[in-house]
C-alpha cells in the first residue's frame, strides 16, 4: 500500500508535464505564422496532423504502414476534385476526409491479418495501386499535371485567398484532429489498443479480439491522415501526384520517429523540424536527400526516442 | 494479337524478370539468414550500374571487367554497412532495418546524383553493351537484341547456382544451420556473425551485378533503382519472404505477366504486380513459396 502516493505523485506530474507540452505547443501553433511565413506554417499543420494519424497506428499499435500516402494522398485528390466542380470548402474538406476513410475501410479488413514486415509490405502494395489509378485516372487527377487552379470560395465572411485565414482554418481543424488522437489513446480503446500491441497473446486471452483493435485503429489512423490530407490541399490549391508516392509514406515515418514515437507530440514536432529543414536546404540549394537521409539513419541509429520522447525520459529522470 | 508482338512481349517480360529474380533472390537470402528486409537493395543496385559507368568514365575500363569489379565493390560496401550500421539494430523490431535502409536510400541516390553532377556534368547516361553482344540474333520465329538475351541466360545462371550453392552444398549447410539456431551452430565452432556479413555481402553484390547487367538496357541514373525495388518487394511477398526457389520462380512469372498484359492494356505493366499480389495474399497470406507466419 505504500507504493499508492508515489505512483500518485508521478501520475501528478506526468499529468503537469503533459499540460506543459500541451500548452507550449499550442501556443506556439497560435504564433507561428508570425515566425515563418504562412504557407509553411501551413505545411507543418497538415503533415504534422498526418504524423500524428501515423504514430496513433505504428506507436500505440505497432504496425508500421509503409502505404499512408494512400490516405492522404486520396483525400488530397477528392478534396482538389469537390472545389473544382465549386463545392464549398467546408464540403470540399469533409469529402476528402470521408473518403479516406471510405477507402480505409476494405486496405485495414485486409492487412491487419497480417503483421510485422508483411503489413508493411501489403500497405505499400495498396499505395502503389492507389498511385497508379491517380496516374491513370486523369478526369478526376489530372494525372502527370495534377489539380491545379481551382477555387477557394470564402465562407461566413473568411476570405481564403488569404494564407493566415487559411492557416488559422487548418488550426482549427488540427485541434480537433488532434483532440481526436488524444482521446482515443487514453480512452479504455487506446488501452487496450497498447496491450494488444505490447502482448498480442496475453490480449487475446483476457478477452480482446486484436484484429479488431487494429482494425478500428486503422480506420482511425487513416481518417485523420485524410483529414490532413485535405488541410494540405487546401491551403496550397494544388496537388500533384507526389502526395500518392511511396516517398510520402516514407518521409512521415521519418516525421514521427524524429519528433517521437507514441508521445503525439513528437510527430508535430518532428514535421515541423523535417519542413524547416528542407525549406533551409532549398533556399541554400543544399542537396536535400543527402541530409534528410542522413537524418533518417543517425535517428534510427541513435536516437530512437526522438526529440520529445528523449526530453520526457530526461525530465522523468530527475 | 499479333502473336510475333507477343513473343516479343514474353522476351521482353524475361528481360524484366531476370532482374526481378536477381534482385528478390538478393532479398531472399538477406531476409532468410538475417531477418533484414533491404530496402537500400534498389539503391545498391542503382550503385551497380554506376559504379559501371564511373569505371568506364575515369578508368577506361569496360562492360567486362565492370561486370566482375562493380558487383564485388558493391558487395564490400554491403559488408561495411552490416558491420558498421546494420548490426546495431540486430534484436530490435524488424521494422528499424527497413527504415535504416530506407534513410540510407534517400541518402545514396542523391549522393550519386551529386557526383554525376558535379564530376561527370549529367544526370543520366547510357552505357553501351559490349561489342560482342551488341546487334541481334533471329531465332527462328522471333528477332530479338543479343544482349537481352545474354542478360536472361546470364541472370538464370546466377540464379540456379545461388540456388545450388544454398541448397545442396556445405557451405549452404552452414549457412541455412546459421539461420534456423544462431547458438547451436555457434556451439560447433562456428563464426555466425562472419557468416552474416557474408551473406549480406553476397546478397548485396547480386544487386550491383544487376545494375551493371541493366546499365545497357536502361540509362545510368540516380533513381533507377527507386520504382523497381518497390516493384521487387511485391514480387517478394508473392512468391513468400525468404524462399529462394519462390523468388527466382515468382520474379521470371511476374516479369512475363506484366510484359503480356501490357501488351492487352499498356497502362496495365506497372501495377499487374500488385494486383497479383493483392490476389495472392487473399488466398495465401504467406505467399505461394512461403511458410505460415507462425513457422518462421
Amino acid at each position: 500500500m505504500t507504493v499508492l502516493p508515489r505512483a500518485a505523485a508521478q501520475t501528478d506530474r506526468e499529468r503537469t508535464t503533459r499540460a506543459v507540452w500541451l500548452a507550449g505547443l499550442g501556443l506556439l501553433l497560435l504564433i507561428l505564422p508570425k515566425l515563418i511565413y504562412p504557407v509553411l506554417a501551413l505545411d507543418i499543420l497538415a503533415w504534422g496532423l498526418f504524423a500524428v494519424a501515423f504514430d496513433l497506428l505504428f506507436g500505440f499499435s505497432g504496425l508500421l504502414s509503409f502505404g499512408h500516402a494512400a490516405f492522404w494522398g486520396s483525400s488530397a485528390y477528392v478534396t482538389a476534385s469537390l472545389l473544382s466542380h465549386g463545392q464549398s470548402v467546408p464540403v470540399a474538406l469533409l469529402g476528402g476526409t470521408l473518403s479516406a476513410l471510405a477507402l480505409a475501410v476494405p486496405v485495414a479488413f485486409l492487412s491487419v491479418r497480417s503483421s510485422g514486415i508483411y503489413f508493411s509490405m501489403i500497405t505499400l502494395a495498396f499505395a502503389q495501386m492507389i498511385s497508379f489509378l491517380a496516374l491513370q485516372w486523369t478526369d478526376l487527377t489530372g494525372g502527370e499535371n495534377g489539380l491545379q487552379g481551382f477555387d477557394r470560395p470564402g465562407f461566413l465572411g473568411m476570405d481564403f485567398s488569404n494564407s493566415t485565414t487559411r492557416y488559422y482554418v487548418c488550426l482549427a481543424l488540427f485541434a480537433v484532429g488532434f483532440a481526436v488522437a488524444w482521446r482515443t489513446v487514453r480512452s479504455p480503446f487506446g488501452r487496450a489498443q497498447q496491450a494488444v500491441r505490447d502482448n498480442e497473446p496475453r490480449a487475446q486471452s483476457i478477452g480482446y479480439d486484436p484484429r479488431r483493435f487494429k482494425f478500428t485503429a486503422f480506420l482511425i489512423s487513416a481518417t485523420l491522415a485524410g483529414l490532413a490530407g485535405s488541410m494540405y490541399t487546401f491551403g496550397h490549391g494544388v496537388v500533384s501526384l507526389e502526395v500518392v508516392n511511396w516517398r510520402t509514406s516514407g518521409e512521415v515515418v521519418m516525421m514521427t520517429l524524429l519528433g517521437g514515437t507514441t508521445t503525439l507530440f513528437g510527430p508535430v514536432i518532428g514535421a515541423g523540424l523535417v519542413l524547416l529543414l528542407r525549406d533551409q536546404l532549398t533556399t541554400a540549394n543544399l542537396p536535400v536527400g543527402i541530409v534528410t537521409g542522413l537524418v533518417f539513419v543517425l535517428v534510427v541509429l541513435f536516437f530512437r526516442r526522438g526529440v520529445v520522447g528523449t526530453v520526457q525520459q530526461w525530465t522523468r529522470r530527475r | 494479337m499479333n502473336t510475333q508482338l507477343l513473343l516479343i512481349q514474353v522476351f521482353n517480360g524475361l528481360v524484366n524478370g531476370a532482374f526481378y529474380a536477381m534482385l528478390s533472390l538478393g532479398l531472399a537470402v538477406i531476409f532468410g539468414m538475417l531477418r533484414i528486409v533491404n530496402f537500400a537493395h534498389g539503391a545498391l543496385y542503382m550503385l551497380g550500374a554506376f559504379t559501371a559507368f564511373a569505371l568506364g568514365q575515369a578508368l577506361g575500363l569496360g562492360f567486362w571487367p565492370a561486370l566482375i569489379i562493380a558487383p564485388v565493390l558493391v558487395g564490400l560496401l554491403g559488408a561495411a554497412l552490416e558491420r558498421t550500421l546494420l548490426s546495431r539494430l540486430y534484436g530490435l523490431e524488424p521494422s528499424y532495418n527497413l527504415l535504416l535502409t530506407f534513410g540510407l536510400t534517400l541518402l545514396t541516390q542523391d549522393l550519386v546524383k551529386q557526383v554525376m553532377l558535379s564530376r561527370f556534368a549529367v544526370s543520366s547516361a547510357p552505357y553501351s553493351p559490349p561489342e560482342a553482344l551488341s546487334g541481334v540474333v533471329n531465332l527462328g520465329f522471333v528477332v530479338f537484341p543479343k544482349y537481352r538475351l545474354f542478360v536472361i541466360a546470364l541472370s538464370l545462371v546466377v540464379c540456379l547456382l545461388t540456388w545450388f550453392v544454398i541448397e545442396k552444398t556445405r557451405v549452404g549447410s552452414i549457412i541455412r544451420a546459421s539461420t534456423e539456431n544462431p547458438s547451436v551452430t555457434r556451439a560447433f565452432g562456428i563464426d555466425v556473425s562472419k557468416w552474416v556479413t557474408g551473406v549480406f555481402a553476397v546478397g548485396v553484390g547480386l544487386a550491383g551485378l544487376a545494375g551493371v547487367l541493366a546499365a545497357p538496357i536502361y540509362s545510368v541514373e540516380p533513381y533507377m533503382g527507386a520504382e523497381l525495388i518497390i516493384t521487387t518487394f511485391a514480387v517478394v511477398v508473392i512468391g513468400g519472404l525468404g524462399s529462394i526457389l519462390g523468388s527466382v520462380i515468382t520474379g521470371f512469372a511476374v516479369g512475363v505477366l506484366a510484359a503480356v498484359g501490357a501488351a492487352f492494356y499498356p497502362p496495365i505493366a506497372n501495377t499487374l504486380v500488385f494486383i497479383l499480389m493483392f490476389v495472392v495474399l487473399l488466398v495465401r497470406p504467406s505467399g505461394l513459396f512461403g511458410l505460415p507466419e507462425g513457422a518462421r
